[in-house]
């Protein structure tokens, strides 16, 4: 169970108040922090529990199902351990800014570039946030829940009988 | 048999036109440029057991030596501006063949980022269907092409400088 995982008793330990949720699926651990000590929380499983390894940095839209519209997940390896962990932040729209993980793991540099093309979140003390997938001159963010599919320039396609 | 060969043996006579389309349809020389999925197929075309280089059809690897570009495979919104400088940097006469659904209309990528057909940006000469197409329907398209060729108006008054060349589909 989760209750016994060393990373998740070690955090309950030192981020007690930061904890939103903690929850154990499949074998798979994810523990879900506030934004605010998201950085902290990072930097401590590297440095203290050796989550060397940044695997993937993404976010998730839950536009009109969620107060907060943004989640970010943070996906952890541990190399020595052999241990994977899942960290998630919630992100509102209004204040659509993380701080950057570049700072504990280089390879979150293009990741976050991924994040920041895609869904529109900023990031932090982020070295160089620029467009990686769409062109420099794109407009908008196209994994936003509220990006027109066939992109803004053309009329939504509405089923092959309409 | 007289009257049909009165310069003897050794001598064919032809129109100028004829002479050029020939040429031109006997040797045509592909941009190796590949996209996607359809660029295998395309390889596979090129390779040993279909082998295009029976119809003088030999991949180039520079567009300045080309005169037919294969758009084989999905065209990306981001690649676009690439596609568009390689045609322009292809002497004339060129033609364009739109290989696969996604280069004939955009297929299954009904999506903002993908260009919704090749034919949005380059005048495309022959459309050939399929995801990807089998090796024949590729080297059926470039028949249809030489067929195009062959059938050119004043390609040699053109080459020289007199009038336009009129295509083949048109004329």
């Amino acid at each position: 169970m989760a209750e016994n995982n060393r990373a998740v008793i070690r955090l309950k330990e030192k981020f007690a108040s930061s904890i939103i949720d903690i929850v154990e699926f499949r074998g798979e651990v994810t523990v879900t922090v506030k934004k605010d000590s998201i950085l902290d929380v990072l930097l401590f499983l590297k440095q203290s529990l050796q989550y060397n390894l940044l695997t993937d940095v993404t976010a998730v839209d839950y536009l009109g199902k969620k107060e907060e519209r943004f989640m970010m997940v943070y996906q952890l390896y541990s190399i020595p351990n052999k241990d994977r962990l899942r960290i998630k932040t919630p992100v509102t729209e209004t204040d659509c800014n993380v701080p950057s993980a570049t700072q504990v793991w280089g390879t979150a540099n293009w990741l976050e570039r991924e994040v920041f093309d895609l869904f529109g979140i900023t990031f932090d003390k982020h070295p160089d946030l620029r467009r990686i997938l769409m062109t420099d001159d794109w407009v908008g963010h196209p994994l936003r829940k509220d990006y027109p599919l066939q992109g803004p320039d053309r009329e939504p396609y509405k089923g092959r009988l309409s | 048999m007289g009257v049909d060969n009165p310069l003897g043996e050794n001598i064919i006579t032809t129109s100028l036109d004829k002479l050029v389309n020939w040429s031109r349809k006997s040797s045509i020389w592909p941009m190796t440029f590949g996209l996607a999925c359809c660029a295998i197929e395309m390889m596979a075309t090129g390779a040993s057991h279909n082998d295009l280089d029976r119809f003088g059809i030999i991949f180039r690897a520079s567009p300045r030596q080309s005169d037919c570009i294969i758009i084989a495979g999905t065209v990306t919104k981001k690649m676009l501006p690439v596609i568009k400088t390689v045609y322009e940097q292809m002497p004339e006469p060129k033609w364009v063949v739109a290989m696969g659904a996604c280069a004939c209309s955009g297929g299954v990528f009904d999506t903002y980022s993908v260009v919704q057909g090749i034919d949005e940006a380059l005048p495309v000469d022959v459309y050939i269907p399929g995801c990807p197409p089998r090796p024949e329907a590729l080297l059926f398209g470039l028949m249809k092409l030489q067929d195009k060729i062959w059938n050119d108006k004043n390609s040699f008054g053109s080459a020289i400088g007199l009038g336009t060349r009129i295509d083949g589909a048109t004329a």
